[in-house]
């Protein structure tokens, strides 16, 4: 496989990464190494095979319905980049 | 003091030879001494250590210790630890100190254990020789020309150099394994859900697990007798009766005799192990001790893992496909870092995450948000999982015939720091051996087994069937009393 | 050209959990923000879900009600996408094995007939936290105190051909969340927001036409007016040559219409998979059993048993089965008259309740903004006065004084209504004799109507009916009094 450029920009736009042209090129030759690895995958057939999504065949335990977190959000907040009146601020959301 | 056994440091605390205070002084004097040329610590705070080592003292001396009252352990960087900065090797977490603690810091606490440090690291546990750290590559004290293996080579580092008696890592793909090997040390991935992920911050959530760093099996078994545990903030976590580790350490196997303390124990060699990609040096180290091994009492055969070769594919989808989801709370709105300047709200997102997180985080981020985006599942993610339930199977198999699989951890000795940075795939291939039984969630275990070229040392893996991890620890401690390699010390950190 | 509506509806259902799906935080509405925001909430590095056993309780329940099939292992999988009231970059959802799979919602419309709309599924996910725009030096504060509110995805079948199905469903939907008590069903608050579909396609046509997904309508008032200007425009458009893109629509209640929400100049790639931190989870046949066993008896059990049993309109039972507490009101109502009136006609007996329950008692209600489980009238004096109408103590007129009185609390007790009657004299006067005195008196007095009256003005007899209740303070009994009229005049 060979993963055009508006490919990797796309994807790196998806993640959220912002990447210069020159990046973009020198992430698209590391990729197409390392999906040439990793399409190795293909030459074993897996069909009738369950996928496997977690390391144990197990079921998730629950937790019963009970209030025991407090208010926490001054410590929280302590570590924020920018709040006001108990809220975190980010550039105006635009809908 | 440096070379002493968990056992040795209780008893001498016990018994008022030397003080929590003092023992913790000595590895501060230590760290501030050596650490510079080996760079195995992102933060130590002697006050904060000390102050532990008080309380510490305190409760010896009001005779309430237990075996890790007093010891002074590091912890990777993963997890994180009420009022320690807690990076994970990240520029993105840099002034990011923790609001709460992770339960394995919890359980030290709580057994009395003073927090050393934090611990250098790949950046959020993505590599294989702890080079991509924010703060700068961690050196192997056999060779500081050489990488110290990783994610976990802070600590695996500490505890080879003498800074630290003990240390906390964790495993997504060999990371504790890897640099145990590499560093000379011992180190322990315990079953998947036996060791709460709750606090330590998530790679792949699904392969992650943390385990000890020590010299000595028995150490080992003494710490994850206070890491393991059910933690029902952890809903992986498995919800079994506690246990001993330390149980079969002196207890022969069924079977066993004094002059053959693992008569009866079955080790098969996976063949697959030792192919092409082996160096001869490791091999010949890993065939001795698999020869001590059968001294011991041990039979050996020969089995198969044939799906070994796709290990390393596999896993590099579905563990950069989970980190590219866990890293997405990275984003400069609630902690860590944030560009300084951006034009909008999704520059923002995008400057904060290009220039918080390094080159192999971005990497296996693309790769991940890749394999998960439309029109790809199926090929990538889902084919890698069909083929992780291959890789768990041939252990099922495995283990009808053997007891233990033993084998090499690595296959080379420690490389040259830089040699694989810029050729990820060689970098990725490191994890042949080690990955597998994160993909199956086994236990497994490296130890130091000899030495390669140049005086590295080289590591004997155990891989054992799920809560096998009182005999893997039983297994190595019989090898650790035929031999000496565990007890080795680089040049100048003796 | 005819044009055919089509509409799917998507609802969220907060569920009525003290603690939050995936953390130990409140729910609770209307705290300070943040404050009901723990570590797992605002995802701090480290924190891991854990699964609240209340929300997947309330989704079985769901599903047994809806006769839907409770998936004995389903997943919880990851939605990935940035937006700053999304703390993880994902929303933990259920995706490819929902808990709740198939089953029906019947309605009745307005005009009495009757509507199955099939649903799809209903998932459990997480609810974000809330955006506030409001200004903070240009930036936007973000509130995460909801953010992990359970939720509960219902998506139905694009079954719905009107605005008014819709808005049925809707109110049926809502009555039944809240009857079996897994929502509190506040739409102010957001508890339950629905999300319709909405495409045209020319009527007799087979094939849907492209949809647009009308989001957060929190009213079934903007249901309605969202999905009447959603299909005038699609219309308009079609009829024009256009063709609909499929995209998401905010309406906008100040303007009454729906725009474009300006989506991402990408197209959604939300990257779903297994939540790796989440097992499957598994529900076990005993507590689909449990549960159940536990379920009330469902509206349209009950609507159909007050048509069946009692001989209720299909639209009256509707009604009265809006919600459970009216259902349940007007139970106890009939169950008291019933024990009143050993051997009476039930059927008549539950028809006048109805009548009673649906109108005055609701007029009542509505003017004093009180919900019927506050009703000042309890469902026993209620019963009580219908009783007094039945056997012809009361009229119907005189009924509705009693009523004022009750509501008024000027008697207590069960036998509240009997006390006021006795109290203020309004029994009726049956009393042949009596009536026939003051009959004769009317008659003696006025001859000249009376004269009318046999002259062939048949008018003239409403005359004698008034002046009869007048000189009984409108206690004598109507029907006595116009049989005596009648066989008086007529001599």
């Amino acid at each position: 496989m060979s993963l055009p450029i508006d490919q990797v920009k796309r994807i790196a736009h998806l993640a959220r990464i912002a990447v210069t042209d020159a990046e973009a090129e020198a992430v698209q030759a590391d990729l197409n190494r390392i999906f040439a690895l990793i399409e190795e995958m293909n030459a074993v057939d897996t069909s009738g095979i369950e996928p496997m999504a977690h390391a144990r065949d197990l079921t998730v335990r629950l937790r019963a319905d009970e209030v025991r977190e407090g208010d926490q959000h001054e410590a929280f907040q302590a570590v924020a980049p920018q709040v006001e009146a108990g809220l975190y601020l980010v550039p105006k959301v635009i809908e | 003091m440096i070379n002493a056994s968990l056992k040795e440091l209780a008893d001498a605390l016990a018994a008022r030879r030397v003080s929590a205070v003092e023992l913790t002084e000595h590895c501060i004097e230590r760290i501030g001494r050596l650490d510079k040329g080996l760079n195995a610590f992102i933060t130590v705070d002697p006050g904060r250590s000390l102050e532990q080592a008080r309380a510490a003292d305190a409760r010896i001396a009001a005779g309430h210790a237990g075996p890790l009252t007093g010891i002074p352990v590091a912890h990777k960087d993963i997890f994180v630890a009420k009022g320690w900065p807690s990076t994970c090797g990240s520029r993105m977490l840099a002034s990011f100190v923790s609001p709460y603690d992770a339960h394995v810091v919890e359980r030290f606490n709580d057994a009395g254990a003073v927090v050393l440090g934090k611990t250098n690291m790949d950046e959020f546990a993505m590599g294989s020789s702890s080079e991509t750290s924010w703060f700068g590559p961690v050196r192997n004290p056999w060779n500081v020309d050489r990488v110290a293996g990783g994610s976990s080579g802070g600590s695996a580092v500490a505890v080879a150099a003498r800074l630290a008696p003990v240390a906390t890592g964790t495993d997504t793909g060999g990371s504790i394994r890897q640099p145990a090997a590499l560093s000379g040390v011992c180190g322990l991935k315990p079953t998947y859900g036996t060791v709460s992920r709750y606090g330590m911050i998530a790679f792949a959530s699904s392969l992650d697990q943390g385990g000890p760093f020590a010299r000595s099996a028995a150490d080992l078994a003494v710490l994850l007798n206070v890491m393991a545990g059910f933690d029902a903030r952890d809903s992986t976590s498995l919800e079994r009766a506690p246990e001993d580790y330390a149980r079969e350490l002196e207890r022969p196997l069924p079977g066993a005799s004094a002059g053959k303390p693992l008569g009866g124990l079955r080790v098969g060699v996976p063949s697959e192990y030792f192919s092409a990609g082996l160096a001869s040096d490791v091999a010949s180290a890993v065939e001795s001790a698999i020869d001590e091994l059968k001294k011991l009492g041990a039979s050996v055969i020969e089995v198969h893992l044939p799906n070994t070769g796709l290990s390393v594919p596999s896993y590099y989808v579905i563990a950069p496909a989970e980190a590219s989801s866990n890293l997405s709370r990275y984003d400069g709105v609630r902690y860590g870092y944030r560009a300084p300047e951006y034009d909008d709200l999704v520059d923002m997102y995008c400057k904060t995450r290009a220039q918080g997180f390094g080159a192999e985080v971005k990497r296996r981020i693309l790769i991940g948000t890749y394999v998960l985006s439309h029109g790809y599942y199926d090929a990538y993610y889902l084919k890698a999982q069909k083929i992780r339930r291959l890789i768990a199977r041939d252990f099922t198999d495995a283990f009808r015939q053997c007891d233990v699989i033993a084998g090499p951890v690595t296959p080379t000795v420690a490389f040259a720091l830089g040699a694989k940075v810029s050729d990820p795939v060689q970098m990725y291939l490191n994890d042949i051996y080690t990955i597998a039984a994160n993909l199956a969630g086994l236990p497994a275990m490296s130890i130091p087994c000899g030495f390669g070229s140049e005086g590295l040392p080289v590591g004997l893996h155990l891989v054992g069937d799920y809560f096998t991890e009182a005999r893997l620890l039983g297994i190595a401690h019989q090898f650790q009393k035929a031999t000496d390699w565990h007890a080795r010390v680089p040049a100048g950190y003796a | 050209m005819e044009w055919e509506t089509v509409i799917g509806i998507e609802t969220h259902a907060q569920l009525s959990t003290r603690s939050k799906i995936f953390s130990a935080a409140s729910t609770a509405f209307g705290a300070a923000p943040n404050t009901q925001a723990c570590a797992v909430d605002i995802a701090l590095p480290g924190v891991l879900p854990v699964p609240n056993r209340g929300a997947v309780e309330r989704a079985i329940r769901f599903g047994l009600s809806v006769g839907g099939a409770i998936a004995a292992r389903s997943v919880f999988a990851r939605k990935n996408y940035f937006y700053p009231d999304l703390p993880k970059g994902y929303q933990i959802s259920q995706f490819e094995a929902p808990i709740v799979q198939g089953g029906t919602i019947q309605t009745v419309l307005p005009d009495g007939t009757e509507k199955t709309v099939r649903l799809t599924r209903a998932h459990l996910e997480e609810d974000a936290g809330k955006s506030l725009h409001e200004d903070f030096h240009g930036m936007t504060g973000i509130d995460l105190n909801r953010a992990g509110t359970p939720l509960l995805e219902i998506v139905s079948e694009p079954d719905m051909r009107s605005a008014g199905e819709a808005v049925a469903y809707a109110r049926t939907l809502h009555a039944l969340v809240r009857w079996i008590d897994i929502c509190d069903g506040n739409m102010q608050e957001g508890s339950f927001r629905c999300d319709a579909n909405v495409s045209v396609r020319p009527a007799g046509s087979d094939r849907l036409g492209t949809r647009c997904e009308i989001k957060n309508l929190n009213s079934f008032r903007f249901l309605e007016r969202a999905i009447d200007f959603e299909v005038r425009r699609q219309i308009e458009i079609l009829e024009d040559g256009g063709r609909i893109d499929q995209e998401t629509r905010l309406y906008d209640p100040d303007r009454d219409e729906t725009r474009s929400l300006r989506s991402k100049e990408e197209a959604h790639d939300y990257r779903y998979f297994p939540d790796p931190d989440l097992l499957p989870l598994e529900v076990k046949d005993e507590w689909v059993a449990a549960e159940r066993a536990a379920l009330p008896e469902l509206p349209a059990a009950k609507r159909d048993r007050f048509v069946c049993e009692l001989g209720l309109t299909a639209y009256d039972a509707a009604t009265l089965t809006g919600s459970r507490e009216t259902a349940d009101y007007f139970d106890a109502v009939t169950a008291a008259l019933v024990l009143r009136e050993p051997g009476g006609d039930a059927r008549a007996g539950a028809k006048t309740a109805a009548n009673w329950v649906m109108g005055e008692l609701a007029g009542a209600l509505n003017r004093a903004e009180l919900e019927i489980d506050r009703s000042p009238v309890s469902a026993q004096q209620l019963a009580g006065l219908i009783a007094r109408i039945r056997d012809n103590t009361i009229s119907g007129k005189i009924a509705k004084e009693v009523f004022d009185a009750l509501w008024a609390g000027e008697a207590s007790g069960d036998d509240a209504a009997d006390s006021i009657i006795q109290a203020k004299g309004l029994r009726q006067i049956t009393d042949t004799g009596a009536l026939e005195s003051i009959i004769d008196g009317i008659i003696a007095a006025n001859p000249a109507q009376v004269a009318e009256f046999r002259g062939g003005r048949e008018k003239a007899f409403n005359f004698f009916v008034g002046q009869a209740m007048k000189a009984t303070k409108g206690k004598g009994n109507p029907a006595a009094i116009s049989e005596i009229l009648k066989r008086k005049l007529a001599g």
